[in-house]
């Protein structure tokens, strides 16, 4: 039974590594390999959803680490390894020969593997190694073309801005330890004050920066930078979806605290609405996919801080389907017509028909028209939404039927003087059966996976999440959220309204500007001052009494020493002096010897008489 | 003799045996290898054949009767984890240097001589012998400097030698103030633990702990003595910097679990608050520091600042008050911490030396796109790099994870500011690795990248161990942390005195 637990991320995590080490030699298995792993992965992920293992297993001096999987572990490892098989086969094709296959596989198995070890964790510590590993990846991933330095710019940029996040959840597990003695997630709402709210403060962080949750969403659009199949596993199941998930898994945390519950509603409605309006100002399509999905994530975090769990999931579960999907598509376009640019896209769906109807499905699926899955998993949340969150939320929802609607029309307008092919890249003008494959699958999820909001299946729903009792939406709230977003993407679809160009909200609100000015570049200034500060002052310092030393000696050798040796020179010299006057009456002439005894004779016997 | 003599003695016979049968340089360096080897397979068989709590393979024999110091060794879940290491590192070094060309004879001898004084230090039981091996090694690494380094290495070495010559004289300062205030008078440290001396003159215990905290925190070395090393890193031989930072230095940490906090408690309690402060300056600082450098090697230098900063963190927080489980995985993550910077940043150091050797350069804007020329290089650099920025999966993170949770868990607001404070060195070490890899391996190519050539067979049957080791560490820790665990207990105990 818990051999399940253990083979679940060990499979990809494995497979991935052995292709890691093998290097370009497996380039050419590497396709078959990876996507073999991700079936076996998803068989694994169905098994253990069925039969919900549990290991605990020692890890640090009395903290026992665990994996288990209960309900919202179960929806969340079958999400996973869906999402990772649809990007691994689409991948199969999209990822050419002559790239490093091997090495984008073994990423890819690995990230998945993070993921799957971060939705099953039942400790912080698990938890928070496989939410580093997953940064590490996503770091790898995104810098995939390493070549080229703006991207590996990019890649810094996505892991240092996670990794400031992720601070928070080293934080919060001294706290937790502090608090009650153990690492335990379920332990969390029962530590003691002010330990309890420093976990969730701690925790919350870590959570917004993984789902570029304002204001941390800038890292997510320079994480476009790496190949379209990353940014569909990293935008739909993996590392985005991690923020949420972590959220919805500490709900009770959340509400223990009394306030974190009303932060984090406020942070996920916020960033729904301004994150919806920086989509629809975009103008190229991966970045409008981006900016999307942060303002989806900020409906799920706003799931978790008002507690609705059955909803939050829903929403991650449709999201995912829908955003895999679109950034498939956005790849196929991407490689077959060589631009992302939304205005060279014109007539992009006609070309590639298979493509363009998933494409078109999954964005409707977004615009949350009913009846698909979206617009259903949206009102679940905002039926537990008060007042004017719930104002915030619907306006989010209008924003969000307008960017996809926007993307709809782009890729479906007849090809006119604006499209120009290979603007960003030679285009391969194919779409192959790799790449289509997952398309119909995921659109499928996407249209119909609203089916859990309906009235007889969002109880076991709720159920299998343990979050029972939870409002479900009305019809009243239904009806207003899918007229407006009805309405408003016919007014998008007629395109008799312009939408004004937003500086501001085309460039993701200068954050990134922002980070660099305010954070990136004091910080190095500081680091170049303290460099400076460490060579002249302090190792200046110790210079100069080694210099004070060498003064000393020879202050010493010229002051002291000469003198001293002087006087022993002087000490000499007069030896020398008495020693040649000593030697003058050595003649060697035996009278004068005898004349020397003689007035020695003479004066000893005066001295005799003198003293006696 | 006992097995312990024989470990720590055997790579000198080595060294001796070199000079006498006048062994050319591939012998030379074979035997270095071989007796390296040896005593790794041995301290593997000691490891496995301990017998823990407490101390095996004791042995105490008279040797200064009338100052009763006694050459006294003994191996604990301590000393036997830095053995097991010093001998690792060694024989990885011994296996790099199978490319070295100059006066290789001596060389192999030095490290053989080396060796033995690091094995004698992390089994000593005896103040005086103790002594005896720091000095030494202060001497060894001397010539290892001046005798096979580059750039402004005599100038280096003897700033070197003179920097650290005086921290060990601080040392000696406060060994001689343990041995008056001991009653009996004594330098055995078995003894000086079960009987704290000076435990009723908390002034002078605090002159005493001052001295020995200075001498080991210039080795160690924690801001602000740390200026001597970069510059004898920067112009050692990459084996020297490998052995420097990944032996040499758990010389200064070492002493703090074995000498300053069990033999001087009440002072190590009173003062701890000042130990944490230095803790979490030497980890900030260094990280700040070394995100600053254009020099690869002077940037690893400082890195090893910030990570002897966290041990020196968690040594103060556990003489805090505070949870007694929380400062038991201080102390723990502090031992790891030992080893695992030691595999890492031993790696670290032989990879600038695989690059210094192609192009005599360390400037990192001199490269650029080395992945291309040198994929194994950069595979190996890459995973070192993240090892030392503590991602999980290496032993870095081990280390730290255990030292953050168990500072802040101590639960005291001073340890949950000072933990706090620390955690960010996590960010910034991941900042200045990210930069170097991008300089060095990623992006664009820069001059001297032509130069580059992917690692070779020694280099490689060199490094690759210490990383998967790490790896090992990183991802099955208990077989370490079971050998630690009790030390820690102990400690903490000793400690709360």
């Amino acid at each position: 039974m818990s051999a399940i637990a253990w083979a679940l991320p060990a499979l990809p995590l494995v497979v991935g590594a052995l292709l890691l080490l093998a290097g370009r030699r497996a380039d050419r298995g590497a396709p078959i390999l990876g996507v073999a792993a991700g079936l076996g992965t998803l068989g694994l992920a169905v098994a253990a959803a069925v039969a919900r293992p549990d290991v605990t297993f020692p890890l640090f001096a009395g903290l026992p680490a665990g994996m288990a999987v209960d309900g919202l572990s179960a929806v969340l490892v079958v999400t996973v390894a869906s999402a990772a098989l649809a990007v691994l086969v689409f991948a199969a094709g999209d990822i050419g020969p002559d790239e490093a296959r091997a090495r984008f596989f073994g990423l890819m198995l690995v990230f998945a593997a993070a993921m799957l070890v971060t939705v099953t964790a039942t400790d912080l510590a698990v938890l928070l190694m496989a939410w580093e590993v997953m940064g590490a990846m996503s770091y790898a991933l995104i810098g995939f073309w390493w070549h080229d330095d703006e991207r590996v710019e990019s890649a810094n940029v996505a892991f240092l801005t996670t990794r400031a996040g992720d601070l928070g959840l080293y934080f919060a597990a001294g706290c937790a330890v502090a608090g009650t003695h153990s690492l335990s997630l379920d332990a969390l709402p029962d530590a003691a004050s002010p330990w309890r709210d420093l976990v969730a403060a701690g925790v919350v962080l870590a959570a917004l920066g993984k789902s570029a949750q304002l204001p941390f969403s800038f890292w997510l659009s320079r994480a476009m930078a790496g190949p379209s199949p990353v940014s569909a596993l990293l935008h739909s199941a993996t590392m985005v979806a991690a923020g949420a998930y972590l959220l919805l898994r500490v709900h009770p945390l959340l509400e223990s605290t009394g306030w974190a519950e009303t932060l984090v509603a406020w942070a996920g409605a916020l960033t729904a609405l301004v994150m919806g309006a920086v989509a629809v100002a975009q103008r190229d399509l991966k970045q409008l996919l981006a900016a999307s999905t942060v303002a989806q994530i900020g409906f799920m975090v706003l799931a978790a801080g008002v507690g609705s769990v059955a909803g939050g999931t829903a929403q991650l579960v449709a999201h995912a389907a829908v955003k895999c999907l679109l950034f498939l598509g956005a790849g196929a376009f991407l490689t077959a017509l060589g631009t992302k640019d939304l205005s060279e896209l014109h007539g992009a769906a006609r070309r590639y028909r298979l493509v363009g109807v998933t494409f078109g499905v999954g964005a409707l699926a977004l615009a949350g028209l009913p009846p698909l899955s979206i617009w259903a998993t949206k009102d679940t949340i905002l039926a537990s939404t008060p007042g004017s969150l719930y104002a915030v939320g619907l306006a989010g929802g209008v924003l969000a039927a307008a960017y996809s609607v926007k993307m709809i029309v782009a890729v479906w307008h007849p090809q006119d003087a604006l499209t120009r092919d290979d603007a960003e890249q030679p285009g391969t003008r194919h779409v192959g059966l790799a790449e289509k494959l997952p398309m119909p699958v995921l659109a499928a999820v996407g249209v119909g996976f609203g089916i859990v909001a309906l009235p007889g299946v969002l109880g076991p729903w709720q159920k299998l999440l343990g979050a029972s009792g939870e409002h479900g939406p009305t019809a009243l709230e239904l009806v207003i959220s899918g007229g407006l977003a009805v309405l408003v993407a016919a007014v998008v679809a007629s395109r008799r309204v312009r939408v004004p160009r937003l500086a501001v909200a085309e460039n993701w609100l200068y954050l990134g500007q922002a980070a660099d000015r305010l954070v990136a570049r004091p910080v190095l200034a500081l680091a170049n001052a303290l460099a400076w500060f460490d060579d002249r002052v302090l190792d200046g310092a110790v210079r100069a009494v080694a210099a004070g030393g060498r003064a000393a000696a020879t202050v010493t050798s010229r002051r002291v020493e000469l003198p001293t040796d002087g006087l022993v020179d002087g000490l000499g010299r007069a030896v020398r002096r008495l020693a040649a006057l000593a030697r003058r009456p050595q003649t060697g002439q035996v009278h004068t010897y005898y004349a020397q005894a003689a007035v020695l004779l003479v004066v000893l016997t005066l001295v005799v008489v003198l003293v006696g | 003799m006992t097995v312990l003599s024989l470990v720590i003695f055997l790579p000198l016979v080595a060294a001796l045996a070199l000079y006498l049968f006048r062994l050319g340089d591939r012998a030379s360096v074979w035997t270095w290898i071989v007796a390296s080897a040896a005593d790794l397979a041995i301290v593997v068989a000691l490891w496995i054949g301990y017998d823990g709590p407490g101390i095996g393979y004791e042995t105490n024999a008279r040797w200064i009767p009338s100052v009763r110091a006694g050459y006294h060794l003994g191996a604990d879940g301590l000393s036997l984890p830095l053995l097991a290491l010093t001998s690792f590192l060694f024989l990885g070094c011994a296996v790099y240097s199978l490319r070295q060309t100059h006066r290789v004879r001596t060389f192999a001898a030095l490290f053989l001589f080396l060796e033995t004084v690091s094995l004698g230090l992390f089994a000593a039981l005896d103040l005086l012998l103790f002594f005896v091996f720091f000095d030494l090694s202060i001497v060894a690494m001397y010539f290892v400097i001046a005798g096979w380094g580059h750039g402004e290495r005599l100038r280096s070495a003897l700033r070197f030698f003179l920097y650290t010559f005086f921290g060990s004289l601080a040392l000696l300062l406060g060994f001689i103030g343990l041995y008056l205030g001991s009653s009996p008078k004594t330098f055995d440290m078995v003894e000086l633990t079960r009987n704290p001396p000076l435990a009723d003159s908390p002034g002078l215990a605090g002159l005493v702990l001052l001295a020995i905290v200075v001498g080991l925190a210039v080795k160690t070395p924690t801001v602000p003595f740390h200026t001597w090393l970069p510059p004898a890193h920067t112009d050692a031989p990459a084996a020297g910097s490998a052995i420097l930072a990944g032996v040499l230095l758990k010389m200064g940490t070492y002493g703090f679990v074995r000498i300053a906090m069990p033999m001087l408690p009440d002072a190590w309690r009173k003062y701890a608050w000042v130990i944490v402060i230095v803790g979490a300056v030497s980890v900030v600082y260094g990280a700040l520091v070394a995100l600053a450098q254009r020099n690869l090697k002077r940037l690893i230098a400082y890195t090893s600042v910030n990570h002897m900063g966290y041990i020196v963190l968690a040594v103060g927080a556990a003489g805090l008050a505070g949870d007694e489980a929380a400062r038991r995985l201080a102390v723990t993550g502090a031992v790891t911490q030992m080893v695992s910077h030691g595999l890492l940043t031993g790696a670290l150091f032989l990879l600038c030396g695989v690059l210094y050797e192609r192009t005599t350069s360390y400037d990192m804007d001199e490269y650029g796109g080395v992945a291309r020329v040198a994929p194994v290089f950069a595979g190996l650099l890459a995973v070192a790099s993240f090892g030392s920025l503590g991602l999980p999966g290496l032993s870095g993170f081990i280390a730290e994870f255990q030292i953050f949770t168990g500072v802040i868990g101590a639960g005291t607001t001073g340890a949950a500011i000072a933990g706090g404070i620390s955690v960010l060195g996590v960010l910034i070490t991941a900042a200045l690795f990210l930069r170097l890899l991008q300089r060095v391996l990623l992006g664009e190519p820069g001059t001297l990248t032509a130069k580059v050539t992917d690692v070779g067979v020694a280099e490689r049957l060199a490094i690759v161990p210490m990383l998967a080791l790490a790896v090992v560490i990183g991802v099955a820790p208990r077989f370490l942390l079971d050998l630690v665990e009790p030390v820690s207990s102990a400690v903490i105990a000793l400690v709360a005195r």
